[in-house]
């Protein structure tokens, strides 16, 4: 483990640039510092983990860069977009195109089917009823959910139920896709399973990744690009040797 | 989000937690009924009002004179403020078949009245009579009536008002005894012969009489035009009906108590009180009226008509002024019984704004969800509105439906006890179609308003924190 090198542009452009990025806030009468002066520069296509204990603001950059949340200073930018500057409309504007989420507790909608948890993005984004139908149908296809488009997700297993976390977030082919420790709930076989499906997604289509998790072992396997948080700070970042640092 | 988009989702929202949300609605509901049945109240009593009013003939009539007779006594002989010939017209056929080619005008008919004497059995009795057009069988004032209208226009027939029909019978209603019973006194008297003993005027020079009123100087001192003499006949009638009402309630003490057929009154000639007067002013031997009464389709129209008659010179009476004050008593009836339904509407519209913020509450999440996944506040904010608005709509048609049946059951009572009363069964109760569409909409504005606060608050939600919420 090294600190981080300079960031070479050769062979891609930024995704993600975050500038001194903090996020502070009160609990009672002392100051929280989730996120306290993180710098990082993420490539586009590239699949980074962000790692740390829990506690450690892993998980409150990636709301940042999710637009999910406004830094209290600093900037993050994803492709040319200050997300500290832009307003609430146009965040949540940015989070329907640009960013594909998927969560540790799945967070699917009990009382919809699949096919429809799957195509509510598309709804956010007017999209057309059948071509709605269709692209949700397209995307449970392929992540093998497509018989089981009609079921709640209370009849699902965990691990179908994030393959259609995973079929929802890439409804609106986002550049981006943000995983907060996307295993956490799962068994390894399946978890495995998932994280298959998420390089298979880095890879043939080119999306940037970024994964929280607290598994080293699960970073080491899957990402080309380890950093480490602590107490809100970046304290280390690091290509991962096995992955070559390469998409 | 498009709005068929958010009706589809707020409904299957409103499934999710069907119970809390139907008693919502009902709430709803019971305030847009309790709203729906005091207005309708309101409006069917006014229609009760109006439609007895309409059949009464007072509100659609207006009376047309010359405009001398509206004049003082005291006044006629004062040269200096003498009518112009624009203001004053003598009052004839040809000015009554004017009146009657006015748009809005459905007929124009000379108030023929007269004093005479009747003798029936061969007892002798001084009466006022009236002339009624045919269409004066619709005016209600003939609806106890026993016994039939007027077979025909120029019928020799004749009904009889309740009162005078006693006083052939010799049967004087006793104090404290309003009613007396009108097919009593029909029995004996219908069918029978009454003999009206009447002055026709002739023009004197057909016949010479004793009674001729030759050169009798007008008031205005003109030239006498023409002359008559008047002759004492007789005619036969039929007694077709006797009536319970009085339908010339509207005359006050003038009013008759016997009524023949129009054209058979018309073609009497009987020698009337303004013939005296106009006798100066009859150029030709076309009839002269001391008054017409003009029918109007319908009350709005009436001002119109007026005017118009006034500006060919005759004066005009109608009782549309007094209904302005009676509007205006259902205007203050309307607003009270309108403020009382609208409180239970009220009401209701807290236990919306109850309902969405428990909804608020129980669904942060899936707001943090659809936050995260790209909704926008004002998908969210839209997506409450909708489901607010949606409880409106139900509830509003639920209510009218049971607004409308609570006066069914209300007026199927009142009727039950105005049978048992011996009263004929009267419509209070209206429901009209932009009642319906006022109270759907009115619903489904307060329940939009209810929601406003809750739609709000479940937009601002941040979705960090919603997210994290189990």
């Amino acid at each position: 483990m090294t600190t981080a090198p300079p960031v070479s542009f050769a062979r891609s452009t930024a995704a993600i640039h975050a500038e001194n990025l903090c996020r502070h806030y009160h609990m009672g009468d002392t100051l929280i510092r989730a996120v306290d002066g993180v710098s990082l520069e993420i490539r586009a296509g590239e699949f980074v983990a962000l790692l740390g204990s829990s506690g450690s603001g892993k998980s409150s950059v990636l709301n940042l860069i999710a637009g999910l949340d406004r830094p209290t200073s600093g900037s993050v930018i994803v492709q040319d977009r200050d997300l500290a500057k832009l307003s609430r409309e146009e965040l949540a504007k940015y989070r329907l195109r640009v960013v594909g989420m998927v969560f540790q507790s799945f967070n699917l909608i009990a009382s919809m089917t699949l096919a429809e948890n799957v195509e509510l993005p598309l709804r956010f984004a007017e999209v057309d009823r059948s071509q709605r139908q269709n692209m949700a149908r397209e995307a449970l296809e392929r992540v093998g959910l497509r018989a089981r488009m009609n079921h709640r997700p209370s009849e699902l297993s965990g691990g179908e139920q994030q393959r259609a976390a995973l079929a929802r977030a890439l409804i609106n082919r986002p550049q981006l896709l943000l995983a907060d420790e996307p295993t956490g709930n799962l068994d390894s076989h399946t978890g495995t399973e998932i994280m298959d499906m998420v390089r298979q997604f880095n890879r043939d289509l080119g999306m940037t990744v970024v994964m929280v998790t607290h598994e080293r072992a699960l970073a080491e396997r899957y990402a080309q690009r380890m950093i480490f948080l602590a107490d809100g700070k970046l304290i280390d970042d690091s290509k991962n040797e096995q992955q070559g640092g390469r998409p | 989000m498009k709005i068929p988009d958010l009706a589809e989702l707020a409904l299957r929202n409103l499934r999710e937690s069907l119970l809390r949300n139907s008693l919502t609605t009902i709430g709803i509901s019971v305030g847009v009924a309790s709203l729906v049945a005091m207005l309708s109240l309101g409006i069917g009593l006014q229609q009760l009002f109006s439609r007895r009013l309409a059949k009464s003939g007072l509100f659609d009539t207006v009376l047309v004179t010359s405009r001398r007779d509206l004049r003082g006594m005291g006044r006629e002989r004062d040269d200096s403020t003498g009518p112009t010939p624009a203001e004053s017209r003598v009052l004839d056929e040809p000015a009554r078949q004017e009146i009657e080619r006015l748009p809005n005008v459905l007929e124009a008919y000379p108030d023929i009245r007269f004093q005479t004497k009747l003798r029936f059995e061969d007892k002798p009795y001084l009466e006022i009579i009236s002339a009624l057009p045919s269409s004066a069988k619709s005016n209600d004032a003939f609806d106890g009536m026993k016994g039939s209208f007027f077979s025909s226009d120029t019928a020799a027939e004749v009904i009889l008002q309740k009162t005078f029909a006693e006083k052939l019978l010799g049967k004087i209603p006793a104090r404290g005894v309003d009613e007396t019973n009108v097919a009593d006194l029909a029995k004996p008297l219908l069918g029978q012969e009454l003999t009206m003993i009447y002055s026709q005027r002739v023009p004197s020079s057909a016949s010479p009489s004793p009674l001729a009123a030759d050169a009798v100087p007008s008031a205005d001192g003109d030239i006498v035009g023409a002359s008559y003499s008047v002759v004492s006949r007789e005619q036969k009638l039929k007694i077709v009906g006797i009536s319970d009402q009085d339908p010339e309630s509207m005359r006050g003490p003038a009013r008759a108590k016997v009524f023949l057929p129009l054209k058979l009154a018309e073609s009497l000639h009987v020698m009337q009180p303004a013939d005296l007067r106009e006798v100066s002013r009859a150029a030709s031997d076309q009839p002269v009226y001391s008054s017409v009464s003009v029918r109007v389709k319908n009350p709005a129209q009436v001002q119109l008509v007026e005017d118009a008659i006034k500006k060919m010179g005759f004066g005009t009476f109608s009782i549309l002024d007094a209904s302005r004050g009676l509007q205006l008593v259902f205007r203050v009836l309307y607003a009270f019984l309108g403020i009382f339904g609208s409180l239970a509407l009220v009401v209701a519209s807290i236990g919306i704004v109850n309902t969405l913020v428990m909804a608020i509450l129980e669904r942060r999440r899936e707001i943090g969800i659809m936050k995260a996944i790209g909704a926008s506040d004002a998908d969210v904010k839209k997506l409450f509105f909708a489901e607010a608005g949606v409880m409106g709509i139900f509830g509003g048609v639920v209510g009218v439906a049971i607004g409308w049946a609570i006066g069914q059951v209300i007026n199927f009572g009142t009727n039950i006890y105005l049978k048992n009363q011996g009263f004929p069964p009267e419509h209070f109760w209206a429901v009209p179609w932009w009642l319906v569409a006022l109270a759907v909409g009115f619903s489904f504005f307060v329940s939009l308003v209810s929601g406003l606060y809750p739609a709000g608050r479940a937009a601002r939600l941040d979705p960090v924190e919603a997210l994290r919420y189990e």
